[in-house]
């Protein structure tokens, strides 16, 4: 029992992260047609905010609490300033070519943030434990877990519930839908789809910057972060429906699980299972499982 | 087939390439070998970029070519040139036919995300797997030719220039054939050419099969120019990233691009990490904006406003 | 009416797209060499008939022969290539290329079948027969000129040129006025149905402009709410009480375009 119950909180720990930064991602593409693979740089860049600050708060003693607010801070400065930049200064001049083109452009900056990265923060690996080790950890079924990581699922389930309250309970969230479902007619009834754009954008860059932030704390944040969630994060998307955050929540179950159980049972097939889930989701069906309908046009 | 420009240039070029290696440094022939052997995929990848199409996923073709080159090494202890290119480029090709059938369907964002799972499919298996060299990859030995051993390089570069000037040639050709007109014309508009009476999903299938050999090949060739093989920088989806990078940059206007493109890239790469290896990502990832912006014909493009002496199609 | 030249028949055609009827009772013949008018007001159901006749979309229910052989079920490709043609309301071209290279790929997707389409495209003999379309459709002085430049008019002869290259025995013409201003359409249709006059081929066109189809049909197909009200001469077809009421009057207060 012990061995379920640590393959199923391993699952949801992952999958949590990888809502997170999926979640982002999806509505990214939802609203404004972008798989956007400069996401991995929001996460990276994310953790690597988050591990710095920690470790100099840390350094100038003042208390590990403090650790959690810097990841909100951080989740926030980089996927604003960040989001930003990119959205106002590249992206922006981009949405009437090919979609393939832009999803191109993105990963130009894809590789641009990487490397400022290595600039910024060198290529030694940063270590921020504080706040994991603030919170020690609990006895749970016969295991020991750290409470950090249950926190984790809490955050998801906290996004998760805000993106669905967003979604459906608010006028933002009918917006955003409506440009979702038919941009056109989001123009032609007077949504200022422009601005929609942007705070998508800067919405689901926080998002990416939140799961890197959460996530320092208990890896050792060294180059290399954002490239290996990307493919993990389009996964998500893929099998979920690109543009449902239903389907990222799905999705990131699904691969999570998956991948928990193949480290624990079978650590050959650990990556390979998940692509591999992506291209059956592919062959049979495209769309994902929880594609938002789409309208259809003769 | 010899009759145009392009196809006396890649003649004269290739020529003149071959005799200049005898005598330039090993560097530079180093350079050319590494450019020319990603120049067949890339070759490949620019049929398919005429066609409207990307795929995210072509390392996985490069890695087999290369892989099956290791394999047949360690395994049955292959040596020869020409056996492990062929092997290469049949191993990928094969996968590439079968594969085909079910991407053949595929357009746009979907075609190359089917391509990225597949190539990762893969790159998850060889990572994890011991007797493949996992992350490690393992070393080949040298190739021999018609069972004799060369001393120098020389002898396999001039047999890759060669390989190279054949499949530019061949792809020449093909894109002046019926079949191999219908790249644009696809792109442009798939339901007028399925009116017309063409089936779109058999030209997409022949384009991307053989899109797959020149891959294959290319890994191939690149396998043994480097001498060993490892799944970070053949398989990984970044190496896919990477030739479709150098597609962009060389441009579809020509066979020629794609030998050109690579050859800068190789050079940018190499002076690069001689001169702020922190930096070589910034200056692809900037490259490939500024190309996307300001010149997407690709350096082709370019050359063909100075000169003017090189022909289009 | 049994005609033993017709040689498209169209039996009980049905069309249904959930609980929307789009085509009902379709039942025509159609002979050899015969020009037809098909008309009626928007979403009465004409492009919808074109479209299952091309094999674009499946019928719900019924059949169409064409020579003998049921079309239903073969795509858009096979039906192409048994003969029938089509050209289109928007027109589908090649736009980043130029009238001869939209011209020499439909007449090499037609003449070069099979592992033909392996050999050079660009042959003198391909070429004799592109200068022969674009005399035809009075396309030589834009030969050279890409497409995404073109004027609508030019972009229509264009595209009812590449239906035409395949040398079908039945067009089906999608408005080919459509776009055209008032002064040109005579002209334009002039130059279309000479060119397809001396090939006898069979014409089926749908139109909203009455003047032309009173000068070129000679037998009228008025559709109404997916289905046919009227299948008669021009002149008569114009008078019928139900098709004045159910198509010309509509037309009368359209807007001209």
């Amino acid at each position: 029992m012990e061995a379920a119950l640590t393959i199923l909180l391993d699952g949801l720990q992952f999958s949590s992260y990888l809502f997170i930064v999926s979640a982002g991602l999806t509505i990214i593409f939802g609203v404004m047609k972008i798989l956007n693979v400069a996401h991995g740089s929001f996460y990276a860049w994310g953790a690597y905010t988050a591990a710095f600050f920690i470790g100099k708060f840390s350094d100038m003693g003042l208390p590990d609490a403090l650790g959690f607010l810097i990841i909100v801070a951080a989740a926030i400065v980089v996927g604003v300033i960040l989001g930003f930049i990119i959205e106002q200064g590249i992206l922006k001049h981009m949405y009437e070519r090919d979609e393939v083109l832009i999803v191109l452009a993105t990963f130009g900056l894809f590789l641009v943030l990487e490397d400022i990265i290595l600039i910024a923060f060198g290529t030694d690996p940063y270590f921020a434990y504080q706040p994991m080790a603030l919170l020690d950890s609990v006895e749970l079924g016969g295991i020991t877990r750290d409470v950090y990581g249950m926190t984790l699922i809490g955050v998801a389930a906290v996004v998760a519930v805000g993106c669905w309250w967003l979604l459906n309970r608010t006028k933002w969230g009918t917006l955003l839908k409506a440009v979702i479902f038919d941009r056109e007619m989001g123009i032609s009834m007077g949504i200022n789809v422009p601005l929609v754009y942007t705070l998508t954008f800067i919405g689901g860059a926080i998002l990416g910057g939140l799961g890197g932030a959460y996530i320092a704390p208990t890896i050792s944040v060294a180059p290399g972060l954002g490239t290996e969630v990307i493919v993990l994060s389009f996964a998500v998307v893929v099998v979920g429906g690109m543009g449902s955050i239903v389907g990222a929540a799905i999705g990131s179950l699904i691969i999570g699980i998956l991948r928990a159980i193949a480290v624990h049972e079978l650590p050959q097939v650990e990556l390979f299972v998940v692509f591999a889930v992506m291209a059956i989701v592919l062959v049979f069906r495209p769309e994902g499982l929880f594609a938002p309908a789409k309208p259809r046009k003769i | 087939m010899f009759n145009d420009r392009t196809a006396k240039f890649l003649l004269l070029a290739a020529l003149v390439i071959c005799v200049g290696g005898a005598f330039a440094p090993n560097w530079i022939v180093n350079q050319f070998m590494f450019g020319f052997s990603r120049a067949l995929a890339i070759l490949g990848l620019m049929v398919l970029w005429r066609t409207g199409l990307v795929s995210f996923g072509h390392a996985f073709y490069f890695g087999l070519g290369a892989y099956a080159v290791a394999i047949l090494d360690s395994k049955l202890g292959v040596s020869d040139v020409f056996l492990r290119l062929v092997a290469g480029a049949v191993v990928a090709g094969v996968a590439g036919f079968l594969i085909g059938f079910i991407m053949r369907n595929y357009r746009d964002i979907f075609f190359a995300m089917l391509n990225t799972a597949i190539s990762m499919v893969l790159f998850g298996i060889v990572v994890k797997t011991e007797s493949l060299g996992s992350t490690d990859g393992f070393a080949i030995s040298a190739s021999t030719i018609f069972g004799l051993s060369p001393e120098t390089k020389y002898p396999l570069f001039v047999i890759i220039t060669l390989i190279g000037l054949s499949a530019a040639l061949a792809v020449n050709f093909y894109l002046k054939t019926t079949f191999g007109k219908l790249t644009t014309a696809i792109r442009d508009n798939e339901i007028r050419v399925e009116y017309l009476g063409f089936s779109v999903a058999h030209a997409i299938h022949l384009k991307y099969t053989i899109s797959t050999i020149l891959a294959g090949g290319a890994g191939a060739l690149m396998a043994m120019s480097l001498g060993q093989v490892d799944p970070e920088s053949m398989i990984n989806w970044t190496v896919s990233g990477e030739l479709v990078f150098v597609t962009i940059l060389s441009g579809p206007g020509n066979v020629i691009a794609p030998f050109i493109g690579s050859l800068v890239f190789e050079v940018l790469r190499t002076y690069a990490f001689e001169l702020a290896p922190q930096a070589w990502q910034l200056i692809m990832g900037a490259t490939f904006l500024t190309i996307i912006f300001f010149l997407p014909g690709g350096i082709w493009s370019l050359i063909e406003k100075l000169g003017g002496k090189k022909n289009a199609k | 009416m049994q005609n033993s030249s017709s040689i498209l028949e169209v039996r009980d055609l049905l069309k249904t797209f959930g609980a929307v009827v789009a085509a009902k009772d379709i039942n025509v013949d159609i002979s050899q060499g015969e020009i037809v008018g098909i008309i009626g007001a928007n979403g009465a159901g004409k492009t919808c008939f074109v479209n299952m006749v091309t094999g674009y979309l499946a019928p719900t229910e019924g059949s169409i022969k064409f020579e003998g052989t049921e079309l239903v079920g073969l795509g858009t490709r096979k039906i192409t290539h048994a003969g029938i043609s089509r050209s289109f309301q928007v027109s589908q071209v090649f736009h980043s290329m130029t009238v001869s290279e939209n011209l020499m790929i439909a007449l090499a997707i037609a003449n070069n079948r099979g592992t033909d389409a392996l050999s050079l495209m660009d042959t003198p003999d391909l070429r004799l027969k592109l200068d022969a379309v674009l005399k035809r459709y009075k396309l030589e002085t834009q030969r050279d000129a890409t497409v995404s430049a073109l004027a609508q008019g030019v972009r229509k002869l264009l595209d009812i040129a590449m239906a035409v290259v395949s040398k079908p025995r039945i067009l089906l013409l999608d408005e080919p006025t459509s776009g055209i201003s008032v002064e040109e359409k005579f002209d334009f249709m002039d130059i279309v149905m000479g060119a397809l006059k001396e090939d006898g081929v069979t014409v089926l066109f749908v139109e909203h402009d009455m003047e032309i189809v009173e000068r070129y049909v000679s037998r009228v197909l008025a559709f109404y709410q997916g289905e046919i009200i009227a299948d008669m001469p021009p002149k008569k077809a114009l008078a019928d009480k139900k098709v004045q009421e159910f198509v010309i009057g509509k037309e009368h207060h359209k807007k001209k375009k």
